[in-house]
């Protein structure tokens, strides 16, 4: 009898996961397995010819420029990481810990809003405050502090970094609220009561137990930087691609699809890599809780 | 424990300072959107609404728009409608292979975009699908059914079950049950997951970049338009109306969640994700 019933409540579930599924199945799985059988093909004049070959992994892994693009795009999505997220700890910290429960909804509204507002328009902000004729420049020359427009302050990686930090910042806040959220407050009051001072409380105690939020943080704003588009093309004026511009050239402009396909593959692996040792490092933080 | 002492005060700081850093680039959008210099720089000229006439009188930009709503609202009610069934079948049964099946659903909110887009393009293109609006539809729904699943699986795992079973006890059927009891219940969950999804696909740009074809956005026609200094006004007015406009949604949604909420009563804890 049970095993009957479980069966149907199996069946049940299938069928309502199916619509959802398939759809997965189609528009995602299938084409990421394209593109993955793409990437072990020959490239033909305005055509894939259908046979087998490393060639374009070897390409990927020994063209120079190929190398430097895969290593800015790290450089760039690691610091812009760590800059966000270490900027975000103490705002939800803030939110979590300081801020009154019937106010901190309204906190998180704020801090959400800038998020939800075009990105193309946010990234583009940044180009009109750094550039030539932007924000920044227009009003140190008005104000007679510098007499040349500063060229050095567009167009390069740290503007970049600071774009995509600017854009990320929402994402890397709420996952450590939440877990924040999730201490038990009478373990740091245990913490204080045990002679530790506030500082080593927060070491011992509200650190190890915030680091899955941390590292949920990491991950959501790793991912998606690594793999930015606007940002290189608008900041970078275009000439400091990344991974993603570097797909889009090989794919579109110069039609060279298994070419293509295998930097896609290759960056999503390493995007998996990077972010499989990162939680490895960091399985101790991951199996404390509860 | 004291609090406050040592806490308090400084974070506080830092946090407005942060807020402002976040809220800064916005705010220089209404400033040069009603400024009627052409070149968007400091000192401001004087004030003119020219933009936001010039803008609505754009016939490529009102094209983007009528495009950018029809994907938006086709999205946002597929990937709602999808992500009904897989937030029902992930709350309420078990099922082999669940976390295989709920992880490839998820999969597009921890994938980069550009490989999302750039797969869907070849394989399109390889079948000789011709790109256009509903090529995108097909784009965005994919990457909005996770953010809707995530809602309404909230949604639906704060439900009583009880609630159904009193249902069929009562000789409804599953559907009836569904409709009349579950349905309303969730309703804020849906419509959250409506507004953050149309919300998603109206801002989305690098599927709508690759997957659109001929056929303009708003972030593609925006894209566009960016490397010409004469449009850049046109587009500080264009911007200062999305963000009213994404305000007024988002006010929308917060509102609806907190109601949904209160409706089951719950603990309002805050947030969206």
């Amino acid at each position: 009898m049970a095993r009957r019933g479980l069966d149907a409540e199996a069946k049940q579930g299938l069928t309502l996961i199916a619509p959802p599924f398939l759809y997965a199945l189609l528009v995602l799985a299938a084409p990421v397995l394209t593109i993955l059988s793409y990437s072990f093909l020959k490239d033909g004049y305005l055509e894939v010819i259908r046979e087998f070959t490393w060639a374009n992994y070897t390409q990927v892994f020994t063209d120079p420029i190929v190398r430097t693009v895969m290593l800015r795009s790290l450089f760039v999505s690691g610091l812009v990481t760590l800059v966000t997220v270490v900027l975000a700890f103490p705002v939800a910290y803030y939110v979590s810990f300081v801020v009154r429960p019937e106010r901190k909804s309204m906190w998180l509204f704020l801090i959400t809003i800038p998020f939800w507002t075009s990105y193309l328009i946010r990234v583009f902000l940044w180009k009109v405050i750094l550039g030539y004729n932007g924000v920044i420049n227009s009003s140190l020359t008005g104000l007679g502090i510098i007499d040349e427009p500063l060229t050095f302050i567009l167009y390069n990686v740290n503007a970049m970094v600071l774009t995509l930090a600017h854009a990320y910042a929402p994402f890397a806040i709420l996952p450590i609220f939440v877990a924040l959220e999730k201490i038990d407050r009478s373990l740091l009051e245990a913490g204080r009561d045990l002679g530790e001072s506030r500082l080593m409380t927060f070491w011992r105690v509200t650190l190890p137990l915030a680091m899955p939020g941390v590292i949920a943080a990491t991950l959501i704003v790793f991912i998606p930087t690594i793999g930015d588009y606007v940002t290189p093309e608008v900041i970078g004026g275009g000439k400091i691609p990344m991974i993603a511009n570097l797909i889009q050239v090989q794919m579109l402009a110069l039609d060279n699809r298994p070419l293509g396909s295998a930097l896609a593959v290759t960056a999503m692996l390493i995007v998996a890599a990077v972010s499989v040792v990162f939680l490895f490092v960091n399985r101790r933080f991951l199996k404390v809780r509860q | 424990m004291r609090p406050g002492a040592f806490d308090g005060s400084g974070l506080r700081i830092y946090t407005i300072m942060y807020l402002l850093f976040l809220y800064a680039p916005i705010a220089l959008l209404p400033i040069f959107a009603f400024n009627s210099g052409t070149i968007i720089a400091f000192p401001l000229q004087g004030f003119t609404t020219g933009w936001f006439t010039q803008m609505w009188e754009n016939a490529t930009l009102r094209r983007a728009l009528a495009n950018s709503l029809t994907i938006a609202v086709s999205s946002a009610i597929l990937a709602t409608c999808l992500g009904i069934f897989a937030a029902r079948a992930s709350t309420r049964f078990e099922f082999p292979g669940k976390g295989g099946i709920m992880g490839l659903i998820m999969v597009p909110m921890v994938l980069p975009e550009i490989i999302v887009a750039m797969s869907l393009l070849v394989v399109l293109l390889g079948v000789g699908v011709n790109l256009s609006i509903l090529t995108v539809i097909i784009g965005h729904t994919l990457i909005c059914m996770p953010y809707g699943i995530a809602i309404l699986s909230t949604a639906f795992s704060t439900l009583d079950k009880s609630l159904e079973e009193a249902a069929y006890d009562l000789g409804e059927t599953k559907w009836g049950a569904f409709r009349l009891v579950t349905l309303p219940l969730v309703m804020p969950g849906i419509i959250s997951s409506l507004l953050i999804s149309f919300t998603i696909s109206l801002d989305e740009f690098i599927i709508a970049f690759f997957l659109s074809g001929n056929e303009p956005t708003l972030p593609t026609y925006i894209f566009s338009q960016l490397r010409f200094p004469k449009q850049i006004p046109t587009i500080m007015a264009l911007g200062t109306v999305l963000v009213a406009l994404s305000i007024v949604l988002l006010a929308a949604g917060e509102y609806f969640r907190r109601r949904g909420i209160a409706k089951i009563g719950g603990k309002d804890t805050g947030g969206f994700l």
